[in-house]
């Protein structure tokens, strides 16, 4: 356990540390210089200069990176002629655009992105997992041919086409609920939620869609298993055959799945933000990358990949949960 | 004494396809009947429908169980009939139970679905079972998972789940197929002794004649879903009334039949099989194996150990000399088998083929000694590619060798081991399993080996299908001075085929001799172990 | 585990189905049957696009103002959209383009992005995957890595930054393809190289190395047969994803720049109008939903042909 968790740690910052140098890489020795991207396009070449060193645009590649890695650690001053600002850790820079440090940044829009996703995960998982195995012991019925449709229609069709005819149908046609706008849980937890309810299900009727793929799998096989036969043989119920037995071998894969997924749900989180216009770390992201904020991009992804790696880490501990056989090592 | 249970004209049948053509028989308290058959003759089909437990199939006919019928009864009286009168124990203890859930709470689960016990009591009396079925320790294993079971320890355990609820008929399918000879020895002995202690009647399919030969007093062969023939255990035996009963007797192999000896004209008699079956000592070794060893390393990191597989073996066999490797699951000999043939490389040790050291060749410079050295694999589908016909397959290695007329060799092969040269373009599912198993030789034969390695090759496969692979494998023996590497569980089956036999046992040879020699007098303990738990055809006087 | 692996993996085991077989099955697949009439007829007015706008009579760069309720914000004056004999399916709202001849002209980026998006990534997977699964243990301790870091990206994300600083010289629906190839390789490789390394411990492989066979010809002869059935599962389903991805990159801007028309950005306009003209929600969104389902139940249906065992699933 205790050598699982080292080497988790150590895989996963590992892992972090060649994503951050791709992306960081990538985007600041693409053709086009940063400095004038950061200072704006009526610079002079003097002020162009200043921007540069104050960035550490001047110094060889290796050492911006290495500066960049410390101000994640320890935080680093960016120093412009007589005044010092200082960048806390974890120091991701300051935005182009507004000149926000990117921690901060990325910080205020974190609660609506967590809103938005941790809340349509939960009902994509409860109506994905229900509904999978309701059609797995429903086979041959109505039931099984319709939640199959409405699975097929949810997995192929994209998030903002779902949210359009969301929008469409319950804010236009039938008014009854508020074009979404966020509204923070700690000011007014009604309103939160009802601003919230259409994103939601549009961003989980996609995940729902594969949860609900995923639960039926699992539960055929699990009721095609020897083990279950063995049950039915010694005069168990089938409704405890289900509860006791099929139940956890079709939600195994589900746990797993959940995680695997995250780096998916975020790409749809992140459509879904630009259109409901929610003041998410999505839209941000999408801001960023039109208006080339090199700091925020590279912040944005950082972020993400740090969930989805810490993500998968925590889906392996679940499934050992579950399953007595798998041996963390 | 009234039957327990009473079967009349069962039948189940899949779409239009019967598994079960109207079976009956009648079972007394504390009998025993055993159900022999190949695979396909329906004796699982049968077992699963005594307690109806087919899914999608049509079973018509009664069952009657202590008056009861078990076809007929409602939702709510089949599950009480279900364990509470008749219990089941499947083949696979792999996946039985529930890997999910510890073996004690399972077996509690059963009985408290049946007696509405308290937790508690259910608890204990799961603990009380697993004691009786003779697992050590009971109360610590009780909370184990089945994943940390051995095979024959989950068999005892679902005997104590149908202990607990102390049924009146026991079916057992296929008990111990997947379990090795001295675990299957014990586990029917714990059957017996059950049976005696609490009256149940035991009713016990296998395709093993020996098994059933040694547990059961009536027994009842199958073929095609039907009962061919039934009638106590001696009387079958010693008398068998079918011609197929008669032909599948005659196909068991025994520890006491005479070895499969055929004589080819171009080389009257092999000079060891007339006298005393001395290995033919005057030509150098063909190949020779000295203090090899592989280790496999597993446990966690930074406590890694290396886990000897095949522990220090020497051995030698001689150009067309059969030598036999028996061993139980674990012993090492199927690494053995791939160690020889460089599938697997060691980890020291020397190989040395026809003289030359190949112990630490390279891929390329192994490769011109291939063509000697040839391996004929246990499952005959796995290691057929199911998506090229088998004519590709026979032809590939003689293609690889570079040989001209590579599709016609292959055509002649495929004659000789008796599959039609027509068939050269049918793709591996569309042959039987002991059709596949000629394929498969014949593949090996391709480039013309001195030395074919056989790893378990009979395994999967019936025995009247088993008794002709091993009769072409004799004659192709004597026809091509062919020697052979022999590995198998199955001690009866290498009487049969080889001139010497090497006892494996974790990883070491414990005993290595003239097969006459060593079955008739062992000398090391595991060896007369091992042959006294094999079951045997009691009846003295054999058919033949 | 994505869907898609789980899908592919449903087509996995050497099925003993042979490719004649597969056909009929497929064909004899009503639902399979009519989504593959659809994806045919769609593609068929992709290619067709010039045609088909030069039979209405119209292009669709042309703007026509006069169509348009200046009084109303820009709305299509006319019900639905505006849809006339002249403009079959009505104008764009704001600028009075023909919806018919951009729908049309959209299809063609992005069928086309979508499948040469696939192929490529296809190539890319395989070999990525091949090379991991066959190569030894040190090439797959850096490929593997290498595939889980691809995988662990969010993909549009990546794209989106792609788009934003590749020089603009190239033409976008290129860039487009590319962007979505760069971040989706991911899962064909990972699924390539766990199937590679099952079949290469199958016995079957071990007989031809018993042969003398050498590697290359095991890789080509014994294991790539085996990858077929999944593989093309996996393909299918990756048309109709990448047509998502594209629609995806197009709604966020980063596609096709705007006089080049696709359905995405149509969509993407179509936010600010939902109110005012709901027809332009629905003629794009409908098409993209049909095209979608359609490229979705032909996948359903080549999982069936490959693998009939897996119907249960």
């Amino acid at each position: 356990m205790i050598w699982f968790l080292t080497r988790r740690v150590l895989a996963t910052v590992a892992v972090l540390l060649v994503m951050s140098a791709i992306v960081y890489g990538l985007f600041y020795l693409m053709p086009g210089d940063p400095a004038v991207l950061a200072c704006g396009k009526r610079c002079g070449p003097e002020q162009l200069d200043v921007t540069r060193h104050k960035l550490g645009l001047d110094q060889a590649v290796h050492l911006q990176y290495w500066h960049f890695l410390e101000g994640l650690v320890a935080g680093r001053d960016y120093s412009s002629g007589p005044d010092v600002d200082h960048c806390a850790a974890p120091c991701l820079g300051y935005s182009f655009q507004s000149d926000q440090p990117v921690t901060s940044l990325l910080l205020d829009r974190l609660p609506v992105s967590a809103s938005l996703t941790l809340g349509a995960l939960l009902l994509a998982l409860v109506a994905g997992v229900g509904a999978g195995m309701l059609s797995a012991l429903r086979r041959g019925t109505l039931v099984e041919r319709l939640i199959t449709g409405v699975t097929l229609l949810g997995f192929s069709t994209p998030v903002f086409l779902i949210g359009l005819v969301l929008l469409l149908v319950f804010c236009a046609w039938l008014k009854v609920l508020p074009f979404p706008s966020y509204v923070p849980l700690t000011r007014n937890p009604a309103e939160w939620a009802r601003n919230l309810v259409l994103p939601w299900c549009a961003l989980a009727l996609i995940e729902a869609a594969l949860f609900a793929r995923v639960a039926r799998a699992g539960t055929l096989e699990t009721l095609a298993e020897d083990h279950v036969r063995t049950f039915r043989a010694y005069g168990v119920s089938e409704r405890q055959v289900v509860r006791r037995h099929a139940l956890r071998g079709a939600l195994a894969p589900v746990a797993t799945l959940t995680a695997v997924e995250l780096a998916t749900i975020i790409v749809s989180a992140m459509l879904t933000e630009s259109m409901f216009g929610l003041p998410g770390i999505g839209k941000l992201a999408v801001e960023s990358t039109t208006s080339v904020d090199l700091p925020v991009i590279v912040g944005v992804t950082l972020l993400s990949g740090t969930a989805v790696v810490i993500a998968n880490a925590a889906a392996d501990l679940l499934h050992a949960a579950i399953d007595p056989r798998v041996k963390l090592a | 004494m009234t039957p327990v249970l009473s079967v009349r004209d069962l039948r189940v049948r899949f779409g239009d396809r019967e598994a079960v053509g109207g079976v009956s028989f009648d079972l007394e308290p504390g009998r025993a009947l055993g159900v022999v058959g190949e695979s396909g003759s329906g004796k699982s089909s049968l077992a699963l429908a005594l307690a109806r437990l087919h899914v999608g199939a049509d079973v018509t006919g009664s069952v009657l169980l202590d008056g009861t019928d078990v076809l007929a009864a409602s939702g709510a009286d089949l599950r009480r009939l279900r364990g509470g009168r008749i219990a089941m124990v499947f083949q696979d203890p792999l996946s039985s139970l529930d890997p999910y859930l510890r073996v004690g709470d399972q077996i509690a689960e059963v009985y408290r679905v049946h007696t509405g016990a308290s937790r508690r009591a259910a608890a204990a009396k799961a603990v009380e079972v697993l004691d009786r079925v003779g697992i050590p320790d009971a109360p610590r294993r009780a909370r184990a998972h089945p994943h940390e079971f051995s095979g024959g320890m989950v068999q005892r355990a679902l005997i104590a789940m149908a202990l607990a609820l102390e049924p009146r008929v026991l079916v057992a399918d296929e008990p111990t197929t997947a379990l090795d000879v001295t675990v299957q020895a014990r586990l029917l002995a714990l059957l017996d002794e059950l049976r005696t202690d609490t009256g149940m009647a035991l009713l016990l399919v296998s395709h093993d004649f020996g098994v059933v030969a040694e547990t059961a007093d009536d027994v009842l062969v199958m073929r095609d879903g039907v009962a061919v023939e039934h009638g106590p255990v001696d009387g079958v035996l010693r008398t068998p009334s079918a011609r197929y009963t008669r032909e599948l007797l005659r196909s068991v192999p025994r520890l006491d039949a005479p070895r499969l000896r055929v004589t080819s004209p171009a080389r009257p008699e092999a000079p060891g099989a007339t006298e005393g079956h001395e290995p033919p000592r005057g030509r150098e070794p063909l190949l020779r194996v000295t203090d090899l060893r592989r280790d496999f390393v597993s446990g966690p990191p930074l406590r890694r150990r290396a886990v000897p597989a095949v522990d220090g073996v020497s051995l030698e066999v001689a150009p067309g000399e059969a030598l036999g490797v028996v061993g139980e699951s674990g012993s090492g000999k199927t690494t053995l088998a791939r160690l020889v043939v460089r599938l697997l490389a060691p980890s020291s040790g020397r190989i040395e083929f026809a003289g030359r050291d190949v112990t630490r060749l390279s891929a390329r410079d192994l490769r011109p000694s291939r063509r000697d050295l040839q391996m004929v694999f246990q499952d005959p589908l796995a290691s057929l590619n199911p998506r090229r016909t088998v004519g590709d397959s026979i032809a590939d290695p003689l293609r690889v060798l570079g040989e001209p007329g590579a599709e016609r060799t292959a055509r002649d092969l495929m004659d000789r081991v008796g599959l039609d040269p027509g068939r050269y373009d049918a793709y591996p599912h569309e042959f039987s399993g002991g059709q596949r198993q000629r394929v498969g030789i014949a593949r090996a034969l391709g480039p013309g080996p001195r030395l074919l390695v056989c790893d378990e090759p009979v395994t999967s496969l019936d025995v009247s299908t088993q008794a002709q692979i091993l009769a072409l494998l004799a004659e192709l023996r004597a026809e091509r001075d062919l020697a052979l590497l022999f590995v198998s569980h199955d001690l009866a089956v290498v009487r049969r085929v080889c001139d010497r036999v090497a006892v494996m046992r974790a990883g070491r040879v414990v005993e290595t001799g003239d097969v006459d020699t060593v079955y008739d007098h062992p000398e090391d303990g595991y060896t007369r172990e091992l042959l006294a738990a094999v079951p045997r055809l009691v009846a003295l006087d054999p058919v033949v | 585990m994505t869907l898609l692996d789980t899908e592919a993996a449903a087509g996995t085991d050497p099925a003993p189905s042979r490719r004649g077989g597969a056909w009929r099955r497929l064909l004899a697949d009503r639902s399979a049957l009519a989504a593959l009439v659809l994806v045919g007829l769609l593609a068929l007015a992709a290619l067709a696009a010039p045609l088909l706008t030069a039979l209405e009579g119209q292009d669709p760069t042309t703007f026509h103002s006069r169509l348009l309720d200046s009084a109303r914000g820009g709305v299509p004056r006319g019900a639905l959209g505006g849809i006339s004999g002249d403009h079959w399916l009505g104008v764009e709202p704001g600028t009075g383009r023909d919806v018919f001849a951009r729908v049309v002209h959209g299809a063609r980026v992005s069928l086309g992005v979508a499948l040469a998006a696939t192929v490529l990534e296809l190539v890319i997977g395989i070999a990525i995957g091949l090379a991991a699964g066959l190569g030894g243990r040190r090439l797959d301790a850096v490929l593997g890595r290498v595939i889980e870091i691809a995988i662990a990206f969010p993909s549009l994300l990546l794209a989106l930054a792609l788009m934003a600083i590749v020089p603009q010289s190239v033409p976008r629906p290129v860039l487009v393809a590319l962007a979505i190839t760069a971040v989706n390789w991911g899962n064909i490789a990972r699924v390539t190289r766990a199937q590679a390394m099952s079949l290469r411990s199958r016995e079957y492989v071990d007989a031809a190395r018993l042969a003398g066979a050498r590697p290359l010809r095991i890789a080509l002869r014994e294991i790539l047969p085996g990858l077929a059935t999944p593989l093309m599962v996996l393909a299918a389903l990756k048309v109709p994803n990448n047509i998502v991805n594209e629609a995806g990159l197009s709604f966020l801007g980063a596609g096709v720049r705007p006089p080049t028309p696709s359905w995405g950005q149509m969509l993407s306009t179509s936010t600010t109008w939902f109110q005012t003209d709901p027809a332009y929600v629905i003629i794009p969104g409908g098409l993209l939903l049909v095209t979608l389902l359609a490229f979705s139940l032909f996948a359903d249906g080549v999982r069936r042909a490959l693998d009939p065992r897996s119907v249960r699933v």
